[in-house]
């Protein structure tokens, strides 16, 4: 059985994480082309509903291995590296995200099998997949076969996506793994721990981002009132959510939220990649920041080259007079 | 105790990155620097060193590259590593993820470090990776896109950011840990330490003398192949504007907001 197998993580309260989800369509849809099956790992604590419930998505069988960790790499690189031995898969695929990058990249070691990361869209050559990968900021896209098995591809953050059809259950296959030595000398002592006020960007029309360029944490103020006077909310990016400036509910991108609101304007914000899986799909951007050579520029619909601590609050008053007239 | 810095050369920020369409390798021609990445590692284990929680002996700067590398080694060592090893031979050029992070392992393996620290990302191309594979090739915990480091013990503390919001992790050493720019901000090398780089030891090793097997590296050992180069999707590329007069900036946006409904 040539399958591809999919890691699917959960939350601590046994959700699926949407990328995983997006995961496992995607490999059921590739499975489909090439005439072999998607199947998923989980482990930890997971229902037999929740596990059989990825039949939906697509995955036919479901390894569960109970006694292994969720949410460090390694543990599941010896439970995957064991399902793929075991079972003959010739593919693993994982959704977005750090802990796949992590997992594929431990995989890659201990298999000898090539990886591909930061992937966009998968397609089937000559029976065999082949990942598309995005490069050098994406100013190229590059094509990568996999010599031998398994292939490893590391998609991008909402590369694929989830479709709930009609696959029905998928069985369940409880696997017992022995952790190496080394998986085990990582112990999680808190797990997703929110930091700041718990705010919600998700159903904002209009967005402020505020980013590094920003400068300090008292600026956000500037973002804040512009976002006010807009009647949108404010988001920010990794490196200011890192830094303690901003809640990371408010955080886009990789590790935070992914939205799509009417405009997105982006103050302060270099664009890179990691940040730009995250709002990409805004029905308008518009972007200020000082550096012309900025990513940002490449994807905005409108670019303010210049000073965002001159510009905000012209721009905020020019709004709120233009709202009252 | 002995931590290793892996540090890259990457082409400059400010250089025009491509592809060399008939090797179907990035053109690393130009003008280079030390990943902007591995310097938040060294600061790292320049604080590690300082804090005093832990006796750390040596900080040793670690890269595999082509001979023009030497130049990231010696600004590792200006900005605080104590002497560096470069891994160069013409047998690993065109070396994917698989087979570099082999080689790294087995380089980093001839060094027995306590600590191995990294940049979590390179600004030229593979991301987040090489670390996790370096780490299960040497049979050590791993940690990636760590903020916060911690050490006492022979333990280390660290945080990230995940899936879910900030975890906090305990790793035993010896341990692999990549570090995001969250981390720290690297200090400045004195005049002096980039003066005095150039005389601190450096090793040179080829692929042999560190047991690396030639058939596991290069592109001959890599497990993955570039079958295509393309342009992507074009995009019109959006209307840009220099703020120079700012009250007739804010009025161009205004307009352009109105245009599309958005007010």
């Amino acid at each position: 059985m040539a399958g591809i197998l999919v890691y699917a993580l959960h939350d601590d309260e046994g959700n699926f994480n949407k990328n995983s989800l997006g995961a496992i369509s995607e490999a059921a849809k590739l499975a489909g082309e090439l005439g072999t099956e998607a199947a998923a790992v989980v482990v930890g604590d997971v229902s037999d509903d929740g596990a059989a419930g990825l039949g939906a998505y697509g995955a036919k069988r479901v390894f569960r291995a109970k006694d292994a960790p969720e949410g460090l790499a390694q543990p599941i690189v010896d439970v995957m590296a064991k399902v793929i031995s075991d079972e003959g898969f010739s593919y693993a695929l994982f959704g977005g995200g750090l802990l796949g990058f992590e997992i594929g990249a431990g995989l890659t070691a201990r298999l000898n099998a090539g990886v591909t990361m930061e992937v966009t869209e998968v397609k089937v050559q000559d029976g065999k997949l082949v990942a598309e990968r995005p490069v050098l900021q994406d100013s190229a896209i590059v094509d990568v076969g996999y010599v031998g098995e398994p292939g490893i591809i590391i998609g991008r953050l909402n590369a694929f996506d989830a479709n709930a059809g009609d696959g029905g259950s998928a069985e369940v296959v409880d696997v017992e793994v022995e952790l190496s030595d080394w998986s085990t000398k990582a112990r999680m002592v808190t797990r997703g721990e929110q930091r700041g006020a718990d705010v919600n960007i998700e159903d904002a029309e209009i967005l402020v981002g505020g980013g590094r360029g920003l400068g300090e944490k008292d600026n956000f103020k500037l973002a804040e009132d512009l976002a006010d006077a807009m009647g949108g909310a404010v988001a920010a990016t990794r490196a200011v959510v890192d830094a303690g400036w901003y809640p990371y509910a408010a955080q886009i991108g990789q590790t935070g939220k992914t939205v799509a609101p009417k405009l997105y304007l982006a103050a302060g914000i270099s664009g890179a990649i990691q940040h730009k899986v995250g709002m990409q799909n805004s029905e308008n951007i518009l972007a200020i920041n000082k550096d012309p050579n900025a990513p940002i520029f490449e994807f905005s619909d409108l670019g303010i080259v210049g000073d965002l601590h001159k510009i905000l609050p012209k721009l905020t008053e020019a709004v709120k007079a233009r709202k009252g007239g | 105790m002995k931590i290793c810095c892996l540090v890259k050369e990457v082409p400059d920020a400010a250089v025009q990155k491509r592809i060399d369409s008939n090797t179907k390798r990035l053109d690393r021609s130009g003008e280079k620097n030390l990943n902007p990445f591995d310097t938040h590692g060294i600061e790292a284990a320049m604080q590690i060193r300082e804090g005093g929680n832990a006796q750390v002996d040596e900080i040793v700067a670690v890269t595999m590259g082509p001979e023009s590398a030497v130049r990231a080694l010696h600004k590792a060592v200006a900005l605080g590593a104590d002497r560096s090893v470069h891994l160069t031979d013409e047998a690993l050029a065109g070396s994917d993820v698989c087979a570099t992070g082999y080689a790294l392992a087995k380089v980093l393996e001839s060094e027995q470090p306590d600590l191995v620290l990294l940049g979590q990302q390179s600004d030229d191309g593979e991301c987040y990776t090489i670390g996790a594979v370096v780490a299960d090739h040497l049979k050590m915990p791993s940690l990636t896109q760590v903020i916060k480091i911690d050490v006492a013990d022979n333990k280390l503390t660290c945080e990230r950011q995940a899936e879910y919001g900030y975890d906090t992790v305990e790793v035993e050493l010896p341990a692999v840990i990549s570090v995001g720019d969250a981390i720290n901000e690297p200090r400045y090398p004195s005049l002096k330490a980039i003066m005095g780089a150039k005389k601190k030891p450096l090793d040179t090793h080829a692929t042999g003398d560190v047991g690396i097997e030639a058939d596991h590296v290069g592109e001959d050992g890599s497990k993955t192949q570039v079958l295509a180069i393309n342009p992507p999707p074009t995009k019109e590329p959006g209307e840009i504007i220099e703020d120079e007069d700012t009250n007739e900036t804010v009025e161009k946006i205004v307009a352009w907001l109105d245009e599309r409904k958005l007010l």
